[in-house]
């Protein structure tokens, strides 16, 4: 098992200390106050996240109580099995996430850099299985809002009016482009978190290669696991409300 | 991982772990554990979603409440807020509350109001007598006005005063 020594090396500045991690900035008395104030910093973060994202369920609960037959007829076009594929890879990869940081609290640096790496590759699994489901939704014409123009629904959405006032919208169907706009939105913006989320892993991956992470320094690959497993949350409540409610 | 180089002041390098009072040695086996109550989870609300519980909105309650089961073991253990310092949990509660709270008068007016669409009225399906706009909900129909309510009391409804000037 590979052991990284902690670089300590002697600060010439003077307060007091006579040798201290590199990593510790001058305005912080300890290490660990360092560490707590850069983890609530986060939560805080997270916790805006949690209300970003909170604001588009509420829309999509709005939405479906307004046309809840429509709602439920297009869950149906969502392949209930890729939805649960991709659970299941954001789970692992939430969890390969948290032993990466377990090993770089406890000094593991190849096992931190593998389970970065597996973490990464469930991202991009993630990623290709979403790609399957969007083209697949583009050759049917299930688009969010005027783009939708698919056509066979059971239900035409929009009442029937004299001819000459009828709208535009091919099958008007104002309650299947609404869903529809939910979902691209809603795991549109799930998925640029997730490509966001590929880009901190590297960072964090090439800064675990060099060995810069120990139990005495591992912030940045805390804080990258937070975000991680935030995004794995919005997914499990995702994955219900779009693929299982019917 | 026993035998790694002390470090020769321990007391300025001040683990940043060292605040985590439970032993972390057991942790990898709490994740996997936590893993695989996850992928409990997942298979048990994919086998009741084929199941129709008495009505749509039973469904719905049971989906969102393994949801939340789900998420809170990911906040609690993937997150560490099980052995983390409060202020964490406050702040992540925090969110949630007003997320809830958010969610909780919205649907209070939701709930309480009468569905307007023909298309989901069954009942009113046949064709109306003049469904004219895309949307009734978004374009209501014009209300003849109200008999004029004077926002501002007439003068002479004020009394004395407003004679005098």
């Amino acid at each position: 098992m590979s052991t990284t020594s902690i670089d300590l090396e002697s600060h010439g500045g003077g307060h007091g200390h006579e040798v201290h991690d590199p990593h510790f900035q001058h305005h912080y008395s300890t290490m660990e106050q360092q560490f707590d104030t850069s983890k609530i910093g986060m939560w805080l973060f997270l916790a805006t996240e949690i209300l970003l994202f909170g604001g588009l369920f509420v829309g999509f609960g709005l939405m479906e109580s307004r046309y809840p037959r429509e709602f439920v007829e297009a869950h149906t076009y969502l392949q209930r099995s890729l939805g649960a594929l991709n659970t299941v890879v954001l789970l692992v990869s939430s969890w390969t996430m948290v032993m990466a940081v377990h090993s770089a609290r406890t000094n593991q640096r190849q096992k931190t850099v593998m389970f970065l790496a597996f973490t990464i590759v469930c991202a991009f699994i993630f990623l290709g299985v979403k790609y399957f489901e969007y083209s697949a939704k583009f050759e049917e014409g299930l688009l969010p809002a005027k783009y939708y123009w698919h056509k066979e629904n059971s239900i035409p959405a929009c009442p029937a009016g004299p001819a000459n006032q009828t709208p535009t919208v091919p099958g008007c169907t104002h309650g299947y482009a609404t869903f529809f706009a939910f979902y691209f939105m809603m795991t549109g913006l799930h998925g640029i978190h997730i490509v966001v989320g590929i880009g901190l892993l590297t960072w964090i991956l090439l800064r675990a290669k060099k060995g810069e992470f120990s139990h005495a320094y591992y912030t940045p690959v805390d804080l990258v696991g937070l975000y991680w497993h935030i995004v794995d949350m919005i997914w499990i409540y995702l994955f219900p409300l779009y693929y299982l409610i019917s | 991982m026993s035998s790694h180089n002390e470090p020769t002041a321990t007391h300025t390098a001040a683990p940043a772990g060292a605040h985590h009072e439970h032993d972390i040695s057991h942790d990898a086996g709490l994740y996997l554990r936590t893993l695989i109550i996850l992928l409990i989870l997942t298979g048990i609300t994919v086998g009741a979603a084929g199941i129709q519980f008495g009505s749509g909105a039973a469904n719905v309650v049971i989906a969102l409440t393994i949801a939340t089961i789900k998420a809170t073991l990911v906040a609690l253990f993937f997150m560490h807020l099980a052995h983390d310092k409060p202020v964490n949990a406050i702040i992540a509660g925090g969110g949630f509350i007003f997320l809830g709270l958010f969610l909780l008068f919205t649907f209070l007016d939701v709930g309480t109001r009468v569905p307007l669409l023909p298309s989901n009225m069954p009942a009113m399906a046949q064709p109306t007598p003049t469904p004219t706009t895309l949307n009734p909900l978004l374009t209501p129909p014009p209300q003849p006005l109200a008999p004029a309510q004077p926002l501002v009391p007439a003068p002479a409804a004020a009394g004395g005063e407003g004679e005098h000037k």
